[in-house]
């Protein structure tokens, strides 16, 4: 055991003499290698970070893993008048806490250059949460906000900029024009999407409904409110079937009742970014692959100037298998530092706040922490490439005869 | 007490396109702990194939050498590789340090392949064999910014730290000038005596084989005790 321990310790210390001795030329066969396992940790990084970005981006149109869908009509096309209290009677029964109204109008806003059909979201507090809406400025809804007498909106950025980008804390308003005219209170600014032009807002979906005091239906312009659920993935397909009998069941045969999930993950199969990743990596495996043979040709060519160093070693004792082990680990241990610094060198072009912002598009609100895996993935590629790469060189070493190298 | 015994050992080498080539024949040695033993002999006698065997470095083609009663033909190759890094310490007339490193670690490598304390400790045992050389405030120096004579202490030492039971010692004066080799011969033999070591000196310097008690000549692959010539 003493023996084994002196002979693995023995081993990394002429190797890193070796490596510390023949730093330049070390240096110079390695720069291969650590470029390419700082490809190779770059691209699995920032390939989390634009996997993040497209979760994001999925989950705020189409909510989170997982997403239920609720949608009920009368079969002659008419709203279910008991809809809400089945609704409320399902989120109790189930203990469901992320769960929202969406319904779809549109309402005419009077700007100063003339009155605008705005496309309105209703909604409930929730929905926030749930489709990951990140606000510009201001607040997103509370409960508080559905007792207010001037229902609150929460505007896009398009409208921001359309009323002139008034600061929130002089609580702006917008007159939304119906029936009769109804003051709005501006909480929030949200940032528009790159293709929309034009302004919306959501509303609390209570607040949407009283505008319109004649009949509800006017409201739904798009059609029937729907129902979200965001719900654990584990529970969704029971939860499907369940809503789906209950829903059905309180509203009878005369009604039609849908519900299905739709967030991203119901349909992705695999990772979207796999093709890329591929790609790269390949490239980075051809870099890797043509710094290994750069470090073995390096590593032969300066064996020829070691063999006498080799023959005194082995004059002192070295065996053969001590010898191949601590050339071996030369290879491995050099291409473990540079394994070391072309992760570092990943962590700080991946971690950089400009290339997360270049990367995530600004879609992203929760960073990934930088992938274990692609770190793990880089020192495990430098290793490998060490051992492969220190392979011929410590054959060569071990064919050497002992008394022609102390020669030498 | 016998630490090498070779009997009747033969060293031929096989060449291409020719009959073997016999470089020692019927060679019949014995060295004893603490002995003082000269081996000189011309150019192309069979001097350094006569020491690699005896440092087991290399396998005689016949005859019978046993390593402190043990036939050392039957060793491993790894076995006989511990034993000679235990047992036996090389002199060499290039000195053959390890360039780039420094004194003390070239008076280390040798531990480096020990065990135990001498591995554990290795630093501190290197050290002091250095300052016993007299080269103490010359640790960290590199074998380039070292005399020749310098340079032969660090190897002396490097040699030794292990406590070697063999010194084989291959024209240790021969790149030395003669007094720094005769300073040099001093340093080997009292380093010896205080280890109670065997010292196998191989010479065709006169006065250096004249430092042992036991003269032997090579000639012709044929190994013969001798007198003293006189210096």
């Amino acid at each position: 055991m003493n023996r084994i321990a002196s002979n693995l310790v023995g081993s990394v210390i002429e190797a890193w003499q070796e490596v510390r001795i023949h730093r330049t030329r070390v240096m110079l066969s390695l720069i291969g290698v650590a470029v390419a396992v700082c490809a190779i940790t770059t691209v699995v990084g920032l390939g989390a970070v634009a996997q993040q970005a497209t979760i994001e981006a999925s989950e705020r149109s189409g909510g989170r893993a997982a997403s239920l869908y609720l949608s009920a009509s009368m079969n002659d096309g008419s709203t279910p008048t008991g809809m809400p209290e089945i609704w409320r009677t399902a989120l109790e029964r189930y203990q469901i806490d992320y769960a929202s109204r969406v319904v779809n109008t549109s309402q005419t806003v009077q700007f100063a250059d003339g009155a605008v059909p705005v496309q309105t979201v209703g909604i409930d507090p929730p929905y926030g949460t749930m489709h990951r809406i990140t606000l510009e400025e201001g607040a997103w809804f509370t409960d508080d906000d559905q007792t207010r007498l001037a229902p609150a909106v929460l505007i896009n950025s398009v409208f921001w900029d359309r009323l002139g980008r008034p600061d929130l804390r002089t609580h702006p308003t917008a007159t939304i024009l119906g029936e009769g005219s109804t003051t709005a209170v501006i909480t929030g600014v949200y940032r528009a999407l790159s293709w929309e032009t034009e302004p919306a807002m959501y509303m609390l979906a209570d607040s949407l409904t009283a505008l319109s005091p004649v009949g509800v239906d006017q409201n739904f312009q798009f059609g029937p409110p729907s129902y979200e659920l965001w719900v654990p993935v584990d529970v969704s397909e029971q939860l499907v079937t369940a809503l789906q009998r209950d829903v059905q069941g309180a509203l009878g045969s005369a009604a039609s009742v849908q519900v299905n999930r739709q967030d991203y993950a119901a349909y992705q199969d695999g990772d979207p970014y796999l093709p890329l990743k591929l790609t790269v990596a390949a490239i980075a495996g051809l870099v890797l692959l043509l710094g290994a043979l750069g470090l073995v040709n390096i590593a032969l060519v300066t064996l020829k100037q070691r063999i006498r160093e080799i023959g005194i070693r082995r004059s002192f004792g070295a065996t053969a298998g001590r010898v191949f082990f601590a050339v071996m680990m030369e290879s491995v241990v050099a291409t473990v530092v540079a394994g070391i610094v072309g992760v570092i060198a990943a962590v700080l072009i991946v971690k950089n706040p400009y290339i997360e912002d270049f990367i995530s598009q600004g879609q992203v609100t929760d960073f990934p922490p930088f992938p274990v895996e692609a770190a793990v993935l880089g020192l495990v590629c430098a290793t490998v490439v060490g051992a492969l790469a220190g392979l011929v060189p410590a054959l060569v070493a071990v064919r050497v005869k002992v008394i022609d190298a102390i020669r030498y | 007490m016998t630490l090498l015994h070779l009997e009747g050992v033969t060293r031929t080498v096989q060449l291409i396109d020719a009959p073997p080539l016999t470089i020692l024949s019927g060679v019949n040695l014995e060295v004893n702990v603490g002995d003082r033993l000269s081996i000189v002999g011309r150019s192309g006698s069979g001097k350094t194939t006569l020491l690699n065997l005896l440092g087991l470095l290399d396998n005689p083609t016949s005859g019978t050498m046993l390593f402190e009663d043990r036939p050392v033909q039957s060793l491993s190759s790894g076995a006989r590789d511990r034993l000679r890094g235990r047992e036996v310490g090389f002199i060499f007339q290039q000195f053959n340090l390890l360039q780039g490193r420094t004194a003390l670690e070239n008076v280390m490598t040798p531990l480096l392949y020990a065990d135990g304390r001498q591995f554990w400790q290795r630093a501190r045992i290197a050290t002091e064999m250095l300052e016993r050389v007299g080269l103490g405030d010359r640790l960290g120096s590199l074998p380039d910014r070292l005399s020749g004579g310098e340079q032969q202490r660090v190897a002396i030492a490097r040699s030794l730290v292990r406590g070697p039971r063999l010194i084989l010692a291959d024209e240790p004066t021969g790149a030395l000038d003669l007094e720094t080799g005769e300073t040099v011969m001093d340093l080997i033999g009292e380093v010896a005596t205080d280890s109670g070591a065997a010292l196998v000196t191989i010479t065709h310097d006169p006065a250096i084989a004249a430092r042992s008690t036991r003269h032997l000549r090579l000639d012709h692959g044929v190994l013969q005790n001798s007198s003293p010539v006189p210096v």
